[in-house]
């Protein structure tokens, strides 16, 4: 397979693998347990290739998985005694095993195929070279686990779909109508666990937990529907790694920062952007509440008495020119008439007075 | 007080705790409480801030550790009888800037029927759909949780318990932070409940209105104080057995004047 293609295809399927928990770890409030596995599973990791002494997959995966599991568990426990906050509990626990992890790769580095540099931050040029035979055909070993990662992802949130939904929103219900939140939590973080590893040998422990968060945090600032979340994180996640790619060729950077970055810089642009929750949208959407609110505020007085523009200026004390401005608004839009000096107020006006009064 | 008197129920008994104590970390929260509900009734659960009202819902529903005793539902324990309670949690419990509709959080409450991995029928959508008409809040099927006011976001959550279906409601505190229309049409539904059998038990704050609204009463403040029927358990002394010093001066006034006015009206 041509090189290129197979190391956008690696970035693409490691996106979508990792979204898919990533869009509940954003809606759980758990962004940064996502970090703290990611860094955690690191001793699972060697020990698995310490006892099996290769680096075959599911052996690291399971190691890893297990690690990720009482990374989690270790977190909720120490929290649970009541005597530190979750955020400590969180610092607490994972530096203290990833630091174990870092020792045992630096302890080990050297008489196996193992080092610190490749954990922390990848290499996703190399994925073309590491292949294996499937099907008779040559295939890059990444690109096979990370599918298979994605798909299995995939399956799992379609089919638990409705139980993570519940959870998340409203976990005592959930617990009531015997949908284990707590069972559901753990197989999230499990689910988490094995995409970061999968992720590690080309994008490291560092930069995954962009993969996992920022574009499901960009999906959340464009849509309302849960569905329609886990979809556009996908895509965003895809397109923007793929983006990354081409922008890590013209810049002969890092190929996961470039990819990482331009997933920062999406979600930028949707914090900027997004039609009702962008930056850009509020802005709008005050100003003409606030202009409204004027018109109507003008309104008002001219439905109790018709009034000049010197009798509006002093009653409301607002800049004459402000007040010139509305009255010509207002008597464009035919929500108020003139009558020489006096202006009053017309069944149209009285209507948008109601209108934004009321709502 | 009922124009006519309920269906009787299978069970004469909704709730029982017998010998109930319940702990967080070393404080108990509930002490040796030893209550049964009579099924059939709407039932206030009244005392002061953590006394334990919550907890005592959330025992029976098996949410929170039980130090000692036990709780029975329908003479049952919870996990056999589950289908027929239904839960309405404090709204500010959740997060209202989830990506749902109205509609999606209301068939919720049909996922505890449909068990793992099935998904909610058209049977399921259509109980979800009748459960918003019953609480007037059809129209916003479609509209996102977050854009609605507390008044819809609690008739959400009542139209979730309504399509659950149940025999039994535990709802914490549904007058909480709503307007005056949206309690009236909640009352009136809880109303509606308890005329057909049903019963429903009501964490509720305001001691003004437990006359009015609620024919049961339970007055806790770590230990049971009093239960029973409101006319021989909502009484003065209890109040201040239940709230000790912490009963307004006003308070103990307006309740005063509310027993004797109702005192007359009913006689």
């Amino acid at each position: 397979m041509n090189p290129q293609l197979t190391i956008v295809l690696v970035g693409a399927c490691a996106a979508v693998a990792c979204a898919l928990p990533g869009t509940f770890l954003v809606l759980r409030g758990m962004s940064l347990l996502g970090d703290a596995i990611s860094h955690a599973v690191l001793p699972g990791i060697v020990i698995a290739f310490l006892i099996t002494n290769s680096a075959s997959t599911l052996p690291v995966v399971i190691g890893a998985s297990m690690l990720g599991l009482l990374t989690v568990f270790l977190i909720e426990a120490l929290h649970r005694t009541g005597r530190v906050k979750e955020d400590t509990s969180i610092a607490v626990v994972f530096p203290a095993l990833f630091a174990l992890g870092v020792l045992l790769v630096a302890r080990y580095t050297g008489q196996k195929d193992l080092d610190q540099e490749c954990v922390l931050y990848g290499e996703i040029a190399f994925a073309p070279d590491n292949t294996i035979v499937l099907l008779g055909h040559e295939i890059s070993q990444p690109l096979v686990v990370l599918a298979g990662v994605a798909v299995l992802n995939l399956v799992l949130i379609l089919a638990l779909f409705k139980e993570l939904k519940i959870a998340t929103f409203d976990a005592p219900l959930a617990a009531a109508l015997g949908l284990s939140p707590v069972l559901v939590h753990y197989l999230l973080m499990g689910t988490v666990s094995v995409t970061t590893v999968a992720c590690f040998e080309s994008i490291g422990a560092i930069l995954v937990v962009a993969f996992l968060i920022v574009p499901a945090a960009t999906a959340h600032l464009l849509t309302d529907r849960l569905g329609v979340m886990l979809g556009l994180a996908c895509t965003i996640g895809a397109v923007s790694s793929t983006g990354g790619y081409y922008l890590a060729r013209a810049l002969d950077g890092s190929i996961a920062g470039c990819m990482a970055a331009t997933m920062g810089a999406a979600f930028g642009v949707a914090w900027l952007l997004a039609p009702r929750e962008g930056i850009v949208a509020r802005a709008l959407r005050s100003r003409r509440r606030k202009e409204q609110f004027a018109r109507a505020l003008v309104l008002e007085r001219l439905g109790r008495s018709q009034a000049s523009h010197g009798e509006l200026v002093a009653g409301l004390r607002w800049p004459e020119d402000r007040v010139r401005e509305i009255l010509a608004a207002l008597t464009t839009a035919e929500l108020a008439r003139t009558d020489g000096d006096a202006f009053s107020i017309t069944p149209a006006g009285h209507d948008f007075v109601q209108q934004v009064v009321g709502s | 007080m009922r124009a006519s008197p309920a269906p009787a129920p299978p069970e004469a008994t909704a709730l029982e705790f017998h010998d109930l104590t319940v702990a967080y970390h070393t404080k108990p929260v509930l002490w040796d409480v030893d209550l049964s509900v009579p099924s059939g009734h709407l039932v206030a659960v009244v005392g002061p801030n953590g006394a334990g009202k919550s907890t005592l819902l959330k025992s029976a529903l098996g949410l929170v550790p039980l130090s000692s005793g036990y709780v029975r539902v329908f003479g049952q324990a919870y996990d056999d009888v589950r289908t027929r309670v239904a839960y309405v949690p404090q709204r500010e419990s959740v997060d209202w800037d989830f990506p749902a509709s109205v509609f999606d959080v209301v068939l919720m409450g049909r996922y505890g029927r449909r068990g793992w991995f099935r998904r909610p029928d058209a049977g399921d959508r259509r109980t979800a759909r009748e459960a918003l008409e019953r609480v007037g809040m059809a129209e916003y099927a479609d509209r996102q949780i977050s854009r609605l006011s507390g008044g819809q976001q609690q008739r959400t959550f009542l139209a979730r318990a309504l399509a659950q279906d149940a025999d039994l409601y535990m709802m914490d505190e549904p007058f909480a932070g709503v307007d005056a229309v949206t309690e009236r049409a909640i009352i009136a539904l809880l109303r509606e409940l308890r005329d057909r059998g049903r019963t429903v038990v009501c964490v509720h704050h305001d001691l003004q209105t437990v006359r009015e609204y609620f024919d049961w009463v339970v007055l806790l403040n770590m230990r049971l104080v009093a239960a029973g029927p409101v006319d021989e358990a909502f009484l003065t002394e209890k109040l201040q057995a239940t709230y000790g010093g912490r009963l307004g001066i006003l308070e103990t006034a307006a309740t005063q004047l509310l027993t004797e006015r109702q005192g007359r009206s009913t006689k």
